[in-house]
């Protein structure tokens, strides 16, 4: 039990690593805050790590990483639920890709909106309620891709490549309220997202990875489970690859 | 001077680390030196716990002077 009566909220927590990441985190014992955009989808989920974790202390939000609006409705609520927040996982994203010159303004918004606003936005309230308890960690999803950059992909690398410079900065500026902000840079793993490229684009991927197969979604999750507990407690400012050994 | 105003003055001069006396309705943000960007976030901070709420971020930035903060509180179900 590594999250014992700790309160954590986790974006985009209906799919792929959210989802996983947020049943890891219901075993070691946490109140997780499961967030998205689709109130259906989350009464599923909730339904479903309840069904998988027996014991598990679970409440969900709607919440649009998007909107700015969305977000503070989502941290008022938080707040007068429980009254703390010791983990946020900024996990939200989407994948947008296009050859630079046929990539529309509004694509470039949505990317940024969701990918990197939504980090900005969310760790605003976090912090807050986080400076106001014993301080907490803060994980945000970043990107291979936003570290090294790939064809295709400025849009998407721009927006994780920021994730990175924000996570530094914050590590910077809420360590004294003993607020660690660390972000994971997963390179290729199994979820609709990576589905999305299509087959071909899929094994083309695969295949640049050293390890030989696409990561799991809970191989994601162990690495934020570290960074979440006290294991980490003196981890800041770090982005954590969690590739297999991909080379892009 | 009502309990929450006067709750209000000891937040600020315990936040900024003022005396009492100096904490005026038009004392500003920024106007003097214990008033800093550093000092606005432990005043927040302290505002929101003494008061139990959580404030929006457009108030955390419009809490210009003690009167405005006064004028934010009240829209929080904060009396005066
Ligand atoms: N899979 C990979 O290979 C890979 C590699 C590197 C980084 N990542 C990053 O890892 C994170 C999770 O990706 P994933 O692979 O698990 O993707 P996924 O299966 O597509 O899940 C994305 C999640 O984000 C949610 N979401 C999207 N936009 C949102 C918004 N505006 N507000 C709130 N929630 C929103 C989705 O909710 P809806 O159901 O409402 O759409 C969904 O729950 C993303 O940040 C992604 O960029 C993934």
């Amino acid at each position: 039990m590594l999250l014992a009566n700790k309160v954590v909220l986790i974006t985009g927590a209906t799919r792929g690593i959210g989802r996983a990441t947020s049943r890891l985190f219901a075993q070691h014992g946490a109140h997780v805050v499961l967030t998205g955009r689709s109130q259906d989808q989350l009464n599923a989920v909730q339904a479903e790590i309840a069904e998988e974790v027996p014991d598990a202390r679970l409440s969900h939000l709607a919440l649009d990483v998007s909107s700015p609006e969305s977000v503070r409705d989502a941290f008022l609520q938080l707040f007068k639920l429980t009254r703390r927040l010791d983990v946020l996982l900024s996990n939200a994203g989407v994948l947008d890709d296009a050859l630079i010159g046929m990539v529309t303004p509004d694509q470039i918004r949505r990317v940024f909106d969701t990918n990197t606003y939504g980090v900005l936005f969310c760790a605003q309230y976090a912090s807050r309620l986080m400076a106001r308890g014993d301080g907490g960690s803060i994980i945000n999803i970043a990107s291979i891709i936003g570290v090294n950059g790939n064809l295709g992909q400025a849009v998407y690398a721009g927006s994780k490549a920021a994730v990175i410079g924000i996570t530094k900065s914050l590590s910077k500026e809420l360590a004294p309220a003993n607020i660690r902000v660390n972000a994971i840079a997963p390179g290729f793993i199994d979820t609709d997202m990576a589905r999305s490229i299509g087959p071909e684009k899929f094994a083309e991927r695969v295949a640049s990875i050293k390890m030989g197969r696409a990561g799991t979604p809970e191989e994601v999750a162990k690495v934020a489970l570290f960074l979440a507990s006290d294991l980490s407690s003196y981890v800041t400012g770090q982005t954590i690859g969690v590739d297999g050994g991909m080379l892009i | 001077m009502s309990d929450n105003n006067d709750k209000l003055h000891q937040v600020f001069a315990d936040s900024l680390n003022i005396d009492r006396k100096r904490i005026t309705d038009s004392l500003g943000y920024n106007t003097i030196p214990e008033w800093d960007s550093v000092a606005h976030m432990a005043l927040i901070a302290a505002l929101e716990n003494d008061f139990d709420i959580m404030l929006d971020t457009d108030d955390i930035v419009d809490m210009s002077s003690v009167a405005k903060a006064r004028e934010i509180l009240s829209k929080y179900d904060v009396q005066f």
